[in-house]
């Protein structure tokens, strides 16, 4: 029944990352996901460190600045500034609304606790009901893809995506290789640059960031 | 035959009492006082809920010709109803006489009772403001209700108990853990409280205008003692959320009956544990915007969630 201070304390930043993958689930504001993300970011640097702190890897001190660097400055950077020159700051548009959305996203966590439980009872030490928790975040970002009709949006959920991946990897495997993490950051990047690219492609092609004007391609 | 022990007991549960009743307003008072500096106001002061109630007893009160006798009890029940609840909850010592009578699902039904009242009397009267504050006050608070009992139903499966005084002493006598679910818990908590006790987001307690009130549409008909009554005992449910918010989350530092040395020490924490909470509803409020009344249900499902979330953490996790 007690576990150590720290492993308490992977096991409250674990919470709290679901909690913000809530928060840009219900969050209607773009402004205001790109902020949640970031905070998600510096929730997932934190708790890589406080893995490598707790399990002595010295390689997972790097992947936490490297979290840090990226997907708490950078990556959030990069979002303000492509949202600024598309001048997307409008509320987001959900397909279902939002309490039904929520709703959801209790079944999902309810579904991944279950699913993850013998997993869990598998593993050793730190990496009970993590697994669940990484889960349900990746589950929830996937929702969160699915239910959003404008692209930024989408984008940011893909990416919070990664983060819940990543943060499976450090706390379930207690971390990949260093050479596997740089190239999946580099990817991110490259990524999200790419996005950039398409947005303005497809606002171009489409005058609008709304995805289901796409649909209509097929009736010309 | 009463031993010391029980006679004791109840002196503390008296110190309690009067100690809430007291120093409720002064609650009230603070906040309205952090508001007014945070709008850059110089604010009306601590003493100014006193103030108007010493007012509003000095007057006569006018009841509408078609009040029945519901409208005119209204009120004490109200008053008895909140003051029996910061009876209930554990404020400056644990396993107080009266703690016993109730636990965490009674003291919600005791809130229940009061808000029945309260719709009851204002619909009583039969102007259109009062029915439609009785209406929306009911929409917000069948929502928050659900999700006050998840709040308290994660700290009672965390304590094994549902009495608050065991809540407490799990909480603050046993050595530090940290309670992933009482982060959920925690923000859940705060948004019912603003929704239940008619603040900002969901309601503005200093608002007249006729759209967006609701707690003030239920009262417009109250003169005189009903309303210092009701007013008080608004306050007093303002005191009583907050100290089940200090019992579930900061309860370092309360005492058991008896401990007469410990007592100023309690005093002085309470005292510190509800001027920064004070500040900090000031402060939330100040930083948000009246919702429209058709968000308060999508932000009660929210607050209900969080409280799900933390019941499903706590089996997930065991914390």
């Amino acid at each position: 029944m007690q576990i150590p201070l720290i492993l308490q304390f992977v096991n409250l930043l674990a919470s709290l990352l679901l909690l913000v993958v809530f928060a840009m689930l219900a969050q209607r504001r773009i402004l205001s996901l790109i902020n949640l993300f970031a905070w998600q970011g510096g929730i997932l640097a934190l708790s890589t460190f406080v893995v490598a702190y707790s399990t002595a890897q010295h390689h997972l001190y790097y992947s936490a600045g490297l979290t840090l660097i990226l997907k708490v400055l950078l990556l959030p950077w990069l979002l303000h500034r492509l949202i600024r020159k598309l001048n997307v700051r409008w509320d987001v548009e959900t397909l279902i609304n939002i309490p039904t959305t929520m709703l959801v996203g209790i079944g999902l966590v309810i579904f991944s606790f279950n699913l993850a439980a013998p997993i869990s009872q598998l593993s050793e030490g730190i990496t009970r009901g993590l697994i669940g928790i990484a889960l349900a975040s990746v589950l929830l970002s996937l929702l969160m893809m699915l239910t959003r009709r404008k692209a930024v949006s989408q984008v940011v959920a893909f990416l919070s995506l990664e983060n819940s991946l990543f943060f499976a990897a450090t706390s379930a495997t207690q971390g990949m290789p260093l050479v596997v993490e740089f190239g999946i950051a580099l990817d991110v990047l490259v990524a999200t640059f790419i996005f950039g690219i398409f947005f303005f492609q497809i606002r171009e092609t489409f005058e609008s960031l709304d995805i289901t004007h796409m649909e209509k391609l097929k009736d010309d | 035959m009463r031993n010391p022990e029980q006679i004791l007991g109840i002196i503390f549960q008296l110190t309690q009492l009067l100690l809430v009743v007291l120093a409720a307003p002064l609650l009230t008072g603070w906040v309205g006082q952090c508001q007014a500096w945070l709008q850059n106001r110089s604010g009306a002061g601590l003493l100014q809920p006193y103030r108007v109630l010493n007012k509003l007893f000095h007057k006569d009160a006018v009841i509408a010709d078609n009040a029945s006798w519901l409208f005119r009890i209204t009120p004490y029940i109200v008053f008895g109803c909140m003051w029996l609840a910061a009876a209930i909850i554990p404020i400056i010592a644990v396993d107080l006489p009266f703690s016993r009578a109730a636990d965490v699902i009674a003291l919600v039904g005791v809130f229940a009772l009061a808000r029945m009242f309260i719709a009851l009397a204002a619909m009583d009267i039969g102007t259109s403001f009062g029915s439609m504050g009785a209406r929306r006050e009911m929409l917000v608070s069948f929502l928050a209700e659900p999700a006050l009992l998840m709040v308290l139903f994660t700290a009672s499966l965390i304590s094994q108990s549902t009495q608050l005084t065991h809540i407490v002493e799990t909480f603050a006598h046993h050595r530090f853990i940290l309670y992933p679910s009482l982060a959920f818990a925690g923000i859940a908590f705060v948004m019912i409280l603003l929704a239940e006790n008619a603040r900002i987001p969901v309601d503005n307690p200093s608002t007249h205008l006729e759209l967006t009130m609701i707690h003030e549409a239920m009262i417009l008909e109250y003169s005189a003692r009903h309303l210092a009554l009701i007013e008080w005992a608004s306050s007093l449910k303002l005191f009583a959320y907050l100290s089940v918010g200090i019992a579930l989350f900061l309860p370092h530092g309360m005492i058991e009956v008896g401990n007469w040395a410990g007592l100023p020490l309690a005093m002085g924490l309470l005292c510190g544990k509800m001027l920064l909470a004070g500040a900090g509803l000031a402060l939330l409020e100040a930083s948000m915007a009246k919702m429209r009344i058709f968000r308060a249900p999508e932000f009660l499902g929210t607050a209900f969630l969080l409280g799900v979330l933390g019941l499903l953490i706590h089996f997930l996790l065991g914390a």
